[in-house]
């Protein structure tokens, strides 16, 4: 979950990259419209369903009742990990619960630091964030450490990996976490 | 933004909820209980269930929302207080092991139906 931009659908892309084959993964991918995200996700070779809300009433999250017809189009039987990717949206994603075993979210350098305490429910409701575009750092005027204290104010000790998914660099550390997170469910 | 989807949700779920024998009663009352951490805006739904009830069974009941504070309990010193603004640590003893106790509901309490010279009748849910 993240808000438009902020960078879900590459760091997606570079997670896919680096998991498959090992984890056998699956993508729902949701949009109020097109299916450029899908037809990205899909060049990974991970099986990918693309919901378009328009058909839902153009909604801005994507419910549980929207997942279950969506995952009938999925061997689950057949994958370890099934990520969805929510609508951009900082408000409405965090507040549905759609039977997922942790959440993540997406913040990304060029939203601004505070973004944590004007969405709170959505930082609350997260295990882990990535903060994304790094790499842009040395062009912005961005305290980076006022962000992860933001994020810390809203939820204590969760964890905040630092990434970029232009460059992958500091991919290692969130790659491990969700690995952890296949193991502890599959085991 | 998405209460007009919860207005119809809730006029699904408090229909589908009236007895059989009690079929074309009218719906007087909702009762709703929503936290304040919910992302809910009471005047956007009280809004739209009041347009998406319209020809259903429970056109022209009130939506009544009895809104809950975000309550929070310290895992480590057990104090309790008042969320208030975004802050979710504890207030006396600083841990960031804490609890909600409310804030995050979204619950239909009750539906309250009119009967014939007989006044309200409560149905719990």
């Amino acid at each position: 979950m993240s808000s438009p931009g902020s960078g879900k659908t590459t760091t997606l892309e570079k997670t896919l990259a680096r998991i498959m084959p090992d984890v056998t993964s699956a993508v729902i991918v949701g949009d109020i419209c097109t299916t450029h995200d899908a037809d990205r996700l899909a060049q990974t070779g991970a099986p990918v369903v693309q919901v378009n809300t328009d058909e839902f009433g153009g909604d801005c999250h994507l419910a549980a009742h929207v997942i279950e017809k969506a995952v009938t189009n999925i061997d689950l039987e057949a994958i370890d990990l099934l990520i969805v990717e929510n609508i951009g949206n900082l408000v409405c994603p965090a507040e549905f619960d759609i039977g997922e075993d942790a959440r993540v979210v997406v913040l990304s350098v060029t939203e601004g630091e505070d973004k944590p305490v004007k969405y709170p429910l959505m930082f609350r409701e997260c295990d882990a964030a990535l903060l994304n575009k790094i790499d842009l750092l040395p062009y912005l005027d961005y305290d980076k450490k006022a962000a992860v204290a933001y994020i810390h104010q809203i939820h204590p000790d969760m964890p905040v990996f630092e990434i970029s998914a232009k460059t992958e660099d500091g991919f290692d550390p969130w790659i491990n976490w969700l690995k952890s997170k296949v193991d502890q469910k599959i085991n | 933004m998405h209460e007009m989807g919860v207005a119809m949700q809730i006029i699904e779920i408090a229909t589908a909820s009236i007895p059989d024998e009690m079929k074309g009663s009218r719906v007087e009352r909702v009762n709703l209980k929503v936290g304040k951490l919910a992302a809910i805006v009471p005047d956007s739904l009280r809004f739209c269930f009041q347009i998406a009830s319209q020809d259903t069974p429970l056109a022209g009941a009130e939506l009544v929302i009895e809104e809950l504070p975000v309550l929070a309990s310290c895992n480590d010193c057990r104090f309790q207080w008042t969320i208030n603004e975004p802050v979710f640590v504890c207030q006396k003893c600083n841990s960031g092991s804490i609890q909600l106790l409310s804030g995050r509901e979204l619950n239909i309490e009750s539906i309250e139906l009119a009967e014939k010279d007989e006044g309200n009748v409560d149905k719990d849910l």
